[in-house]
């Protein structure tokens, strides 16, 4: 079955939704879209600099990922605003990163691959590497589970807990780091915050706790991921914007369900009591 | 100086020794020396910007100090109910599971201290749809859990009513009954600190003045950060007969 490469993309698609789509809640939660996208574009000066010195591009863009999330770390809150630094950042990494890219004489690069992705180029050892880096995510994040929510709460609380709120902000980053790293190959630099983003927005108005909010957003990106990849044989489109087109379309399904809804209790007064005030 | 309460339990379950805490340049406490008893009910009154939030979050350990020591007693579980805390919309939770954070307890003795707090129907609600008094209560029982030997809490009634913070006050003097526990805490209701605390310590950066809530009243330097007003409350409410919140 692996010898199929629409398997093998299916395959790596469904795991890379699995490991985006809990990290995806965090980075809307912590309210840091931004940040997801600056890490992204970062990546593609990963993929340059990984030509330049021949090493992996897996390895060179998991390096650039972790050296910009945590250098945005490090330099907000001083003197300007987060997203001043993360517009800045993120626009730069990617404008110096496709400068290098022009200054790869020689190699062949296919550039839109990098930029939208190429699912379905994906190989028996890409599979792995995808594999391996998810696992890793959702271990780091089932391990920290708790204390990741405690200091997404309130670093107050979470200090008054024995619990760091910055060595929780850094598993996140390098969680983030590692998703990108294996979504490139998915998704392209310029749609991974999508994937990372959409389905755990889709997924917020049908939850009432976190975890009901990771799990929901898994389905729906692995859904996504399936259903895109699916038009996209059929329809003969492009296959990282399919998917994202088809987050984008279960994001709209779900606002007017949600919305619908809310105004249907309130047109009949259906609010439920679900708990007698006091 | 150390005129203490007259609390009989003269052993301190925590203890600040010459603290100081710069942010920039700026110096936010100066040298604060700082006692609380077992059993004893502490308040920390001040005029705004006078550090008294910066103290707490020293003391749970959210602010590290620039110089000086926070000791706590061996064995001392420290609950904290902070100030309002805002909560993103975008994050679902429940009461239930807010409490359980980071550490999961068993149902009874999430029931027992949602009881403890008087927010025992709010174990299913959202914690976006609280009101402010529910939320605080909520906050106050997530602090219990941990069984607390001292329980600070940062102005736990900010925002709420006159009779919201009656109510709250009422179930932290019965909670320091059930539990035994010491109570640190940061309020603006001078009638409350009046009614409720052993000591009170009046911060100004350093501590201006401190001792029975009588004698801190009666100071020039109380009466120059709250004006004459304030003083006279504080008495009024002293001699007011029922004096039920006052464990002597």
């Amino acid at each position: 079955m692996l010898d199929d490469f629409i398997w093998r993309a299916m395959l790596a698609g469904i795991l890379v939704a699995m490991a985006a789509a809990p990290l995806g809640c965090f980075v809307v939660w912590r309210r840091m879209a931004y940040f997801g996208d600056a890490t992204a574009h970062a990546a593609i000066l990963g993929v340059a600099l990984a030509l330049l010195m021949n090493i992996s591009i897996f390895l060179g863009v998991l390096a650039v990922a972790l050296l910009m999330a945590t250098s945005v770390s490090l330099l907000s809150g001083r003197g300007y605003a987060m997203d001043t630094l993360l517009g800045v950042m993120a626009h730069s990494a990617l404008a110096i990163g496709l400068v290098a890219v022009s200054f790869l004489s020689g190699v062949r690069i296919d550039l839109h691959a990098y930029l939208f992705g190429d699912i379905l180029a994906v190989g028996k050892q890409d599979l792995w590497v995808i594999g391996g880096g998810v696992a890793l995510v959702l271990l780091l994040l089932c391990w920290r589970w708790p204390f990741l929510l405690a200091a997404t709460l309130s670093e107050e609380l979470a200090y008054a807990s024995g619990i760091q709120p910055r060595r929780e902000q850094l598993v996140l980053t390098l969680a983030l780091a590692l998703v990108v790293a294996v979504a490139l190959k998915v998704v392209g630099v310029l749609l991974i915050a999508a994937l990372l983003i959409i389905p755990a927005a889709t997924a917020r108005p049908f939850c009432r706790t976190p975890e009901n909010m990771a799990l929901i957003a898994m389905g729906v990106a692995m859904l996504s991921v399936a259903g895109g990849l699916k038009s996209a044989y059929l329809l003969d489109t492009p296959t990282g914007p399919t998917i994202v087109s088809l987050a984008a379309l279960l994001f709209m399904l779900s606002t007017l369900i949600s919305q619908g809804w809310r105004f249907v209790r309130q047109r009949f007064a259906l609010e439920p009591e679900r708990f007698p005030m006091r | 100086m150390m005129s203490l309460a007259s609390s009989l339990h003269r052993e301190a379950v925590l203890s600040v020794r010459q603290l100081n805490v710069r942010f920039g340049g700026q110096q936010i406490l100066e040298n604060i020396h700082l006692d609380l008893f077992r059993e004893q009910v502490l308040t920390l009154i001040g005029p705004n910007g006078s550090g008294k939030s910066t103290l707490v979050k020293t003391l749970v350990g959210a602010v590290k100090p620039t110089s000086g020591s926070v000791t706590i007693a061996p064995n001392q579980r420290i609950g904290y109910v902070p100030q309002r805390l805002h909560l993103d919309p975008t994050l679902p939770m429940t009461v239930q599971r807010f409490i359980n954070l980071p550490r999961r307890h068993s149902r009874q003795e999430v029931d027992s201290a949602l009881e403890d707090a008087g927010a025992e129907t709010l174990r299913q609600a959202n914690m976006s749809e609280l009101s402010g008094g529910q939320f605080q209560r909520v906050l106050l029982a997530r602090a219990l859990l941990v069984k607390p030997d001292i329980l600070i809490l940062d102005e736990a009634t900010q925002g709420l009513d006159h009779q919201g913070t009656a109510a709250f006050y009422r179930h932290i003097d019965s909670v320091r009954r059930t539990y035994g526990c010491a109570v640190l805490m940061v309020s603006h209701d001078l009638h409350v600190v009046m009614q409720t605390s052993d000591h009170v310590l009046c911060l100004n950066r350093c501590v201006c003045c401190q001792g029975k809530p009588e004698h801190v009243a009666s100071t020039q330097d109380y009466r120059s950060l709250f004006g004459d007003q304030a003083a006279q409350t504080l008495t009024l409410y002293r001699h007011q007969p029922q004096e039920t919140a006052h464990a002597g």
